[in-house]
């Protein structure tokens, strides 16, 4: 099982290359939308990309209030 | 008319697969524009489906598939009459959409829905419409209408209970959460799932196949194994409109519309 550390950073490295965002520009307690630069659609396409990398399945509407990507990653931790 | 170029969508036919793309940004989003163009290209089908053995649609957009119904124009719309007038307005989009669909769902071809991303409400039921599904596996499926207070009202409803459990229709329709391609597949509403941008060839590459196959044994064969829930679809008409003359339903329309939430895809 991954650590929720290991979690954190894949989802990182994941968002920065789907976005084509510098990884190194992202932080674990800043808001993805802000720094990725997304909007709701886009943001239903991180949700995909994690789920098929992580092999869960995350409901939309656990996301609802999550801006950062280290409560995005608890989430996902907790389905692993 | 063998193809044609409008503002919401275009047609081609091409070694006997008609192709349907959707090219309305942001989404395709499905308003009076759309549906007037979906009505001319179920007119045409009588002249095309004499040359054609399948049918693809997809769309050109990079966001998705369709995103459903054009909510900003439905509430625009509706903010602009007397409520008996909204009311009917809505009701004669609605009849109007499902003879298109109808004729969609019945069309002696095999059809292919080829979608990727957001593949949701109205445009999740375009998509149910065809006899298979290959998503890529970016692709989303849901039906958000609940949070409007409404239902689904393109035919979603009969037309997903046709193809899979009611256990899934009432996850998907209670829930308002959207499934991945992956999810879609195991619940029996996928046919294939394939790599990001591949959903089109996969259905060209199917469609091709279909090709080799007796025409009237595959239309025989769809006769038989697809019927079209007529009662159901008609009584979904009547509930979509029956809630959509309460205030709550304005008072959705109105949050969506004017929302600045960054997640206002999200249930």
């Amino acid at each position: 099982m991954e650590t929720a550390e290991k979690t954190l950073d894949e989802i990182l490295r994941l968002a920065a290359a789907h976005f084509k965002v510098p990884r190194e520009k992202l932080s674990p307690d800043e808001d993805f939308f802000k720094a990725l630069g997304i909007d709701s659609l886009q943001t239903l396409d991180l949700l995909t990309k994690l789920e098929n990398h992580f092999g869960v399945e995350l409901p939309d509407y656990e996301l609802q209030g999550v801006t950062d990507f280290r409560t995005l990653a608890a989430k996902i931790q907790a389905r692993l | 008319m063998k193809q044609f170029k409008g503002q919401a969508l275009s047609w081609q036919v091409q070694s006997g697969v008609i192709e349907l793309a959707l090219h309305r940004e942001p989404c395709n989003e499905l308003g009076t524009l759309s549906l007037g163009e979906l009505e001319q290209f179920a007119s045409a089908l009588d002249d095309l489906e004499a040359d054609a053995h399948a049918l693809i649609i997809h769309s050109d957009v990079n966001s998705g598939f369709c995103a459903g119904a054009d909510l900003r124009e439905l509430y625009e719309r509706s903010q602009s009459m007397e409520k008996l007038q909204a009311s009917r307005g809505v009701r004669d989009f609605l009849e109007r959409i499902h003879r298109v669909l109808n004729r969609l769902d019945s069309a002696p071809l095999t059809t292919i829905a080829a979608v990727h991303g957001v593949t949701f409400g109205g445009g999740f039921e375009l998509a149910l419409v065809c006899d298979l599904i290959i998503a890529d596996k970016m692709a989303r499926f849901c039906f958000p209408e609940l949070r409007l207070g409404l239902i689904p009202g393109f035919g979603g409803i009969p037309r997903l209970r046709r193809d899979v459990g009611n256990a899934v229709v009432r996850d998907l329709l209670l829930t308002g959460r959207s499934f991945n391609a992956t999810k879609a597949q195991q619940s029996g509403l996928v046919s294939q799932v394939v790599s990001e941008g591949e959903a089109l060839r996969a259905a060209r590459a199917t469609a091709a196949q279909i090709g080799k196959f007796d025409r009237q044994t595959a239309v025989s064969a769809k006769r038989f194994i697809k019927p079209i829930p007529l009662d159901e679809l008609r009584k979904e008409i009547d509930i979509f409109c029956e809630l959509f003359s309460r205030p709550a339903v304005q008072a959705g329309l109105k949050k969506f519309v004017e929302s600045t939430d960054a997640q206002p895809y999200l249930p």
